[in-house]
């Protein structure tokens, strides 16, 4: 198995992959986490659902990821949904502890049914996409945060799905880490072509690495403005000290502000 | 396209490099040897102890016998304390391979149906609650084979910790790792296999480690309860019989091979225990501190 690179069409002309229509979902009968959310999903798109905690961001994605039903409203898969169409990476590397990197990667293909040796040369592939061809046969405590969190990715990216859901995955991590990471992701992208649902309540890390950022309000938790990132990628350090950079930043900022309704010390009260 | 981490991990010796490293490295391999040479050395002095008080005082042997003498009696019963040592050995380790097999299973059964724990866990509750010497001579009266008998008390006393803890370790896979679980769409088995046995393997050690004990003490509370009516030959037996006889050196020595026996079985759980998490879980890896 090899790679498939697919390549990236530019924004306007890919397919669609999914759809979330007119969505809702309520708790216990009263919490009300999303009401009439809706987005679409494009082939090589690099979205981030971005809005602060509590506005319903983990429970879109847990809806996309079939893990719980809506209580109202559609989500549609272009050609039906199979098992390899997703990969996720959560907050938490969440790596099977009693088990070595390969065989963490390994877990999609075995539940499937593939042998390791069949797929060994896929799994060793990836590892060295995100770094780790030496560390195969380490445990994940022998390695640091942000190397658990690459393993994690390599197990997403290995099936090669269709759609990558991330939720907040860099969040746990320190400041430098997570900047190594989110130029590594956007290398992982332009090196697979893959689709990506990026969860963050980073205003900066949404600018930077998506090419289009679904703002969220909460209460009920909805998308209330839709900002498209046209900046070529690969986006590197001058993509981020760039005058561009800054004012999507700034226009990002005022619409997570104005979708609290309130102020900044609102916003900041609740990241 | 390649992305490299530029990071070693932290598994190289470092070379020591002032003072205060050197000192700690000292008073580590301090340690190490302390750790051996103390407990023989608090063991050889309390035996010293011993015979000294029984030399001194002039105790009879019927009453006190000194070391030499227990250990004498142990060379020359040997033929018969050996024979009853193998006894509650093998019952001992039957009824801790059938308490294996048993709560592992029925921890298993519980997690796969509600219902099935529904109608059950009171029973394994009541087992564990009610005290065995209780109720072992309902289960001479009723099992004719006394082996079985012993079997079946030594299993009772040892099922419950490794039944409970398999239960617990069943249930605490991360929640995470579930959800992945459900998003590759793993099959009931493959959960089972992949996910909450794994989870739960140090839960069961650590009731294996209770459970080992428990065994040998069920199976000696169980012989006590058969008393020397039958054709008991288990260490129990030994004790009770040497008793009766006041062959107290004998009842000494017997229960040294108790007490032998007892640590053998811990060492070998924790040995086991050891060797199954060495390399990823928590209680077994060693940091510097
Ligand atoms: N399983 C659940 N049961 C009840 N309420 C929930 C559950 N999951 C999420 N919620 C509620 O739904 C809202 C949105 O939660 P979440 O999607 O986790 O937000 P976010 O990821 O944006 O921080 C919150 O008010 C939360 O309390
Ligand atoms: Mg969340």
């Amino acid at each position: 198995m090899s790679t498939t690179t697919r390549p990236i069409k530019p924004l306007g002309q890919r397919p669609r992959i999914l759809q979330m229509q007119d969505v809702d979902k309520t708790f216990n009968g009263s919490v009300v986490a999303l009401r009439r959310m809706a987005l679409s999903v494009n082939e090589g798109d690099f979205i981030s659902l971005l809005g602060p905690s509590g506005c319903g961001k983990s429970t879109a994605l847990r809806l996309i990821a079939g893990l719980m039903r809506p209580t109202a409203g559609r989500i549609l898969w272009e050609g039906g949904q199979g098992a390899d169409d997703l990969g996720v990476v959560f907050q938490e590397p969440t790596l099977m502890p009693w088990a070595t990197v390969a065989h963490n990667v390994y877990l999609p293909f075995r539940l499937r049914g593939d042998r390791f040796a069949k797929v060994s040369d896929r799994i060793h592939e990836v590892l060295s996409l995100v770094g780790l061809e030496k560390f195969a046969d380490s445990y994940p405590r022998e390695l640091s945060g942000g190397m658990k969190m690459r393993v994690s990715i390599a197990r997403a990216l290995v099936t090669n799905p269709r759609l990558i859901l991330m939720d907040e995955p860099f969040a746990a991590l320190d400041e430098i880490t997570r900047q190594k990471l989110n130029n590594d992701l956007l290398s992982l992208k332009a090196a697979t072509g893959c689709t990506v649902i990026f969860v963050t309540h980073s205003v900066f890390e949404s600018v930077f690495l998506s090419d289009r950022i679904l703002v969220m309000a909460p209460r009920p938790g909805r998308v209330v403005k839709e900002i498209t990132i046209d900046e070529p990628y690969p986006r590197d350090l001058a993509f981020r000290t760039s005058p561009e950079y800054a004012a999507h930043a700034r226009a990002t900022s005022d619409a997570l502000m104005s979708a609290m309704g309130g102020t900044l010390m609102e916003v900041e009260s609740h990241a | 396209m390649t992305i490299t981490d530029t990071r070693t991990p932290a598994l190289e010796a470092q070379p020591l490099y002032d003072e205060d490293e050197a000192r700690h490295a000292r008073s580590q391999r301090i340690e190490s040897v302390a750790r051996w040479l103390l407990p023989i050395i608090v063991v050889t002095l309390s035996i010293w102890g011993w015979s000294y008080l029984v030399r001194v005082n002039e105790i009879p042997h019927y009453i006190l016998p000194g070391p030499g003498l227990v250990l004498q009696t142990l060379i020359e019963d040997w033929s018969i304390l050996a024979g009853s040592a193998l006894v509650t050995l093998q019952i001992t380790l039957m009824a801790l391979a059938v308490a294996i097999i048993g709560g592992v299973g029925l921890a298993i059964l519980f997690n796969q149906s509600r219902f099935a724990e529904m109608c059950f866990f009171p029973y394994a509750v009541i087992l564990q609650v009610t005290p065995i010497v209780s109720v072992a001579p309902l289960i001479f009266i009723y099992v004719e084979s006394k082996f079985v008998a012993l079997l079946l008390c030594a299993w009772i006393v040892a099922f419950f910790p490794i039944l409970a803890n398999t239960t617990l370790g069943l249930k605490s896979a991360d929640h995470n790792l579930r959800d992945l679980m459900t998003i590759y769409r793993a099959t009931r088995w493959q959960r089972l296999i992949h996910l909450q046995l794994p989870s739960a393997l140090p839960y069961f050690l650590g009731g294996l480690r209770i459970a080992g004990g428990l065994a040998l003490i069920g199976a000696i509370v169980a012989e006590y309860v058969a008393g020397t009516g039958g054709v008991g030959s288990g260490l129990a037996f030994r004790i009770l019989e040497a008793g009766y006889r006041l062959n107290i050196p004998r009842m000494f020595a017997a229960l040294l091979l108790i007490a032998v026996m007892g640590v053998i079985i811990f060492m070998s759980t924790t040995l086991i225990s050891h060797f199954l998490l060495r390399k990823w879980h928590e209680s077994a890896v060693k940091r510097e501190t």
